[in-house]
């Protein structure tokens, strides 16, 4: 009986030749990162509660300021002191305000086979370069930075084999959501979610991090794509060149396999306040919004820029709608304006912010009010996470952001691709 | 174990638990009078100490703050009984020695402000006002170490 890929990086990082859905593992970890979401509460249980004295290796311990960036108020200041103090005394790496956390993670530092954990549920974006990654909160943080080791449970693993390929218009943003439409939000709990199939060959690293980045809007424990040339090219670009290919066996078992066929897939859109109530852009009738937002881990990348310019291009936003955007990284931002997509965006009317969690986050930039409406390329829709309890959150593509950003109601950008 | 319970429905997330802008308060005493503001802002001044909180499937969704299990133990939540948790959520209450508990059956047979008892041990759960009993799922054995000795932390440190 086979392993599927999952179940081999876990075996691996347990030291064990197998694993099954089920054991419980002990498993040294490749990396760790913390951003400023929890890490004030990481230095006190680790000083505090633990008496920790020294992290398990320095050069595995990456601390990331994305979340409130720059400071918005004194408080936040304090965390970002204590972060820094924290780094500089245990000389391990921290990013500032140099872009969201994993997308620093995916540029710098993640490869195919790793077993990554960070204090953010969205760790599991690694799966988009084959690697195993998983969020956890501030007490698992704190000891693997101690210990370098977590205990798992192996996962179930899911089967997503993909075919055909993406119509104008309709991108990796729009078959992740309809996929967590279509299993709901805990129909992957405590699971890996693995993608594959004839399709996969043709995703960029972009799609990859897409779809791995949400699985755990469908509650998933990891997402995961088979890394091929496409991944081992991209990571040997960036000056990584150890890594260990972990391929699902042709007799792995799957708890469940699902088929999708992207020349059926149209955009689509998740209603709020869930991120599975997802319908088709064209049956969401006239909704009228406040603001768009392009950024965050799951959509701000270059790629997810080009769609946003190809439509905005020459044109206007409409009257009393603003367009904020935020590149992932300072690495996007910089190709962006390399590329000429940055004059376009701010000659649209659009703002351009610095790289950070933004408006995903809802706590330091672009906040919404009560009854406001926003349709974002973020990661939820959940009640009240962009601002005021009594708002909206539509969760859509860059190109269609961009496009109802235009008319200032939900709009299928597939009529507007210039 | 024995409160009163407060009865949510499914897929409370934790932007619900704890809101994102106050998750970088210094501290979580200063966080906790935040706990379920934007479904009821007075919620932190109604709940006592010892309560239970019972949610339907998916309770916990969303981000890994340890926040969300942390302001509710802060505020005196002895116990959270809910038809299913998200990975996340679970993992941080055990870690911070917050008994939760999987029971599907409990969500149907039980009003808000009804009495529970509750033996985590025995995975137990009782009605004390219908006198209905109900189990929850049992834990696996390293999960009920982490539990019984306070948390990870108690847990390491004993070890």
């Amino acid at each position: 009986m086979g392993m599927t890929m999952g179940e081999k990086i876990l075996a691996r990082a347990s030291n064990k030749d197998v694993v099954r859905p089920g054991d419980i593992i002990t498993a040294k970890v490749d990396l760790c990162m913390s951003n400023d979401g929890t890490t004030h509460l990481n230095i006190d249980i680790f000083e505090k509660d633990l008496k920790a004295e020294k992290v398990f290796n320095p050069q595995k311990v990456i601390f990331i300021i994305d979340h409130n960036v720059p400071s918005e108020s004194a408080k936040t200041a304090e965390v970002h002191k204590k972060m820094r103090r924290f780094a500089q005394k245990h000389q391990i790496s921290l990013y500032e305000g140099t872009g969201v956390c994993h997308q620093i993670m995916i540029e710098d530092y993640v490869v195919p086979g790793q077993l990554i954990i960070a204090a953010d549920s969205h760790t599991c974006s690694y799966g988009g370069l084959g690697a195993f990654g998983t969020g956890v909160g501030c007490t698992d943080f704190t000891s693997v930075m101690n210990t370098g080791e977590i205990w798992l449970m192996v996962p179930e693993t899911l089967k997503f084999v993909i075919e055909g390929t993406f119509k104008p218009g309709v991108y990796a943003r729009d078959l992740i959501l309809k996929i967590i439409g279509d299993i709901g939000a805990n129909g992957a709990n405590y699971k890996i979610m693995e993608f594959g199939g004839p399709a996969a060959r043709n995703f960029t690293i972009d799609d990859r991090v897409v779809l791995c980045n949400m699985a755990v809007e469908a509650g998933a424990k990891s997402g995961l794509v088979e890394a091929d040339d496409t991944v081992i090219e991209y990571v040997k670009s960036r000056g990584r060149h150890e890594m260990v290919l972990c391929k699902s066996d042709e007799d792995a078992i799957y708890e469940q396999t699902y088929h999708y066929n992207l020349d059926d897939l149209e955009p689509m859109i998740a209603i709020p306040h869930c991120v599975d109530d997802v319908v088709p852009v064209t049956e969401i009738g006239e909704v009228k919004i406040d603001q768009g937002f392009i950024g965050s881990c799951n959509n701000g990348r270059i790629e997810e820029l080009r769609a946003a310019a190809q439509i905005l291009k020459g044109k206007k936003i409409a009257p009393y709608v603003k367009l904020l955007i935020s590149p992932a990284s300072n690495a996007v931002y910089l190709q962006a304006l390399e590329e000429g997509l940055m004059d376009i965006f701010v000659e649209s009317g659009a703002m351009v912010l610095n790289s950070n969690c933004s408006v995903c986050w809802g706590s330091c930039q672009g906040v919404i009010g009560e009854g406001e409406v926003l349709i974002s390329t973020g990661t939820r829709n959940f009640k009240g996470r962009a601002g005021h309890p009594n708002s909206s959150i539509y969760l859509a593509s860059a190109a269609t952001v961009a496009a109802s950003a235009l008319t200032g109601t939900i709009t299928d950008p597939r009529g507007m691709i210039g | 174990m024995k409160g009163k319970v407060w009865k949510f429905g499914n897929d409370v997330d934790t932007d619900q638990i704890i809101p994102s802008q106050y998750l970088l308060l210094p501290t979580v005493e200063e966080m906790k009078q935040y706990t379920f503001e934007p479904l009821d802002k007075d919620f932190a001044s109604k709940i006592g100490q010892g309560d239970i909180i019972v949610g339907g499937e998916n309770f916990g969704s969303g981000s890994s703050r340890e926040q969300a299990p942390l302001v509710l133990k802060a505020l005196g939540v002895s116990a959270v009984v809910a038809k299913s948790f998200a990975r996340i959520f679970f993992r941080n209450a055990i870690n911070i020695g917050l008994p939760v508990l999987i029971c599907k059956e409990i969500y149907d047979g039980v009003e808000n402000q009804d009495t529970l008892f509750i033996d985590v041990q025995q995975g137990s759960i009782r009605n004390l006002k219908t006198n209905e009993d109900f189990t929850s799922t049992k834990l696996p054995a390293h999960v009920m170490n982490i539990l019984e000795a306070g948390g990870l932390i108690g847990f390491l440190n004993k070890k």
